[in-house]
């Protein structure tokens, strides 16, 4: 029994980093723009299959490598197009907006590559189990954990001490007088749009080696990355950390002991917080 | 706009509503797509007395609109083959979820209310796809049908006869529109106005914003329930794609891009969106793409709508 809690207490743990992953790179786009990157999961998707079509070429290390950075590219071409026409105005109009580029992408990934889903070959040494002993666990959970650990280690490092991530960070507070120091506040948001975006392309390459590919990956991780924001507290990015991980752990606790209420969970924790703590566990007062 | 306008504007859309099975096969069209339109456009109205009237941006209205029909359907299913009871079941299990959820969100603005119900509104998705026992998941609830209305006196078969059906969904939609009216020229109406235009101010005035927040999410969930009942029993089915983010999605975009700040605005854009979707969808296989782009065009072109478009003209 123990054994089984401790299994998916590290399952939820694995789960967890992941939508922290996503969701710290929508909570990057909304804390500086006001913008629900609704696409999130599409950019996701899209990082997933373009590291597919680019494994024959560049081999796996070179797709986790090259995947997320193109993924970000395209991110910072919507952003420079089509999102940036709409800061300062109602965030129902981005949100709208991003919503179509949802549909968009998930029927372009179908029109590309098939809608039957796609294996995605990880190196035969990553997917082996390590130990058979004590309970099942892929090297590439492993692997996994290690990989997040050191983007979000790298992205804490980026935003404290390199001068684009202190600018991000003093921009979500006073935008305005980041501007007036002679900051160019359009590039920022460009930049920080991409980082994000990059963000869930790495989401991407590292979901669909553990759940395969099909068009509709984000879909269902887009749902807990919004929980993990809301429960963390809008606004504060290691709260948005905090929440992914703690709703993967509370969900795959739930696992063991009531398999049918494992999203179900999620949505509890979310209401209880919303009603004991409606800013977040780290959230601001009044930011929202 | 000079009063004159205005009333015959309502005259205007009346006419074309009582007399679309008429005339819709003769521009090619069917009387199904016109039912769909009117259960779409109240849902869209419904939306709107949110979004337009009391300035609160709610994104998972698909929730309640769903609820609607999975209460009608499984009521007319297992319960009770009768269309009056099956709608009671479904508007009462919209609503009363809708209560629920509402002292949760109602304290929240801005992004932050989209996001939650958003949030709240996967809930009832996940319900529906997962408790395969009740409701079919993925295969949704089938094998049921509505029922001829008996009102004692005679009978409308609203089953067989589309014209019927057709009639009866305007007149259901004919009193949730005069309700809606009603509330936003009544004293709350005016309230939620109020708060839409300057929220400290109300705020000041001592109006209990948040309450009112919860009450005009509650009146609004009510008539997306409405619809919802009205959806499944158009389909004779229904399946968890009833109540999924898309489908809120659709909602907004109707809203927008009638008009958010006109009381027909959501019909216009309900008519314009499905005439639109199932003229692609019978074309492409690809229409989810143009549906997308569709969003983005409006949202980049026609942020006003079409009444709101118009409306400038006039005044300018």
């Amino acid at each position: 029994m123990t054994q089984l809690v401790l299994f998916n207490v590290f399952n939820g743990l694995i789960i967890g980093a992941f939508y922290a992953l996503m969701a710290l790179g929508l909570s990057l786009i909304l804390n500086l723009s006001g913008v629900i990157n609704f696409a999130h999961g599409g950019f996701l998707a899209m990082g997933g299959y373009l590291a597919y079509s680019l494994i024959p070429y560049v081999g796996f290390w070179g797709a986790l490598l090259v995947s997320p950075i193109l993924v970000a590219f395209i991110g910072i071409v919507i952003e420079r197009v089509l999102i940036r026409r709409l800061y300062g105005r109602d965030p129902l109009y981005s949100l709208l907006l991003t919503f179509g580029l949802a549909f968009m992408i998930e029927d372009g990934t179908r029109f590309i590559w098939g809608a039957q889903s796609l294996p995605y070959q990880i190196p035969s040494w990553l997917s082996q189990p390590l130990s058979y002993q004590y309970f099942f666990l892929t090297g590439y959970r492993v692997f996994m954990v290690l990989l997040v650990t050191a983007a979000v280690g790298g992205l804490f490092l980026i935003l404290n001490y390199t001068r684009l991530g202190i600018r991000i960070r003093a921009g979500t507070l006073d935008l305005e007088t980041v501007g007036v120091l002679g900051v160019n506040v359009r590039v920022l948001r460009n930049l920080n749009f991409g980082l994000g975006i990059y963000l869930a392309g790495l989401a991407g390459v590292l979901a669909s080696g553990m759940l395969g590919l099909q068009p509709n990956l984000g879909d269902n991780l887009i749902m807990p990355s919004f929980i993990a924001i809301i429960v963390g507290g809008l606004g504060s990015l290691p709260g948005t950390l905090v929440g992914g991980i703690l709703i993967g752990v509370v969900s795959g606790v739930t696992t063991v002991f009531l398999p049918s209420a494992s999203e179900a969970v999620m949505y509890v924790m979310m209401a209880a917080v919303l009603i004991v703590r409606p800013r977040g566990l780290f959230g601001e007062e009044g930011r929202f | 706009m000079p009063k004159f306008d205005k009333r015959a504007g309502d005259i205007l859309v009346w006419a074309l509503l009582l007399s679309a099975p008429f005339w819709l096969p003769t521009v090619g069209s069917y009387v199904e797509l016109g039912t769909r339109v009117v259960i779409y456009a109240l849902a869209a109205m419904a939306l709107n007395f949110l979004l337009g009237y009391t300035g609160v941006l709610s994104f998972g209205h698909a929730a309640y609109f769903g609820l609607g029909a999975y209460g009608t359907a499984l009521t007319m299913k297992y319960v009770y083959p009768s269309t009056p009871v099956g709608m009671l079941a479904g508007i009462v299990l919209g609503t009363v979820a809708a209560a629920l959820i509402g002292p949760m969100i109602a304290r929240l603005r801005g992004v932050y209310f989209a996001m939650c119900t958003i949030a709240f509104g996967q809930v009832f998705y996940f319900i529906a796809f997962q408790w395969f026992s009740l409701t079919g998941g993925d295969d949704g609830v089938s094998a049921w049908h509505r029922a001829p209305l008996d009102f004692g006196f005679a009978t409308l078969d609203i089953l067989n006869n589309n014209k019927a059906f057709y009639y009866f969904v305007v007149a259901i939609f004919a009193l949730c529109a005069a309700a809606m009216a009603f509330l936003l020229r009544s004293p709350f109406g005016r309230t939620l106005l109020a708060i839409r235009e300057n929220e400290r101010r109300a705020r000041f005035l001592g109006i209990p914003v948040d309450w009112h927040i919860w009450m005009s999410w509650v009146v609004s969930c009510f008539f997306v329930s409405v619809a919802g009942t009205l959806f499944a029993l158009m389909n004779d089915f229904v399946d968890p794609r009833a109540l999924r983010w898309d489908q809120s999605g659709n909602f907004v975009i109707m809203a927008v891009l009638g008009g958010m700040r006109s009381f027909w605005g959501p019909l216009i854009g309900s008519a314009i969106f499905l005439v639109l979707q199932d003229y692609i969808s019978s074309e492409t296989e690809n229409w989810m793409s143009f549906i997308g782009l569709f969003f983005v065009l409006v949202v980049l072109f026609f942020p006003r709508g079409v009444l709101g478009i118009i409306r400038r003209k006039a005044a300018s």
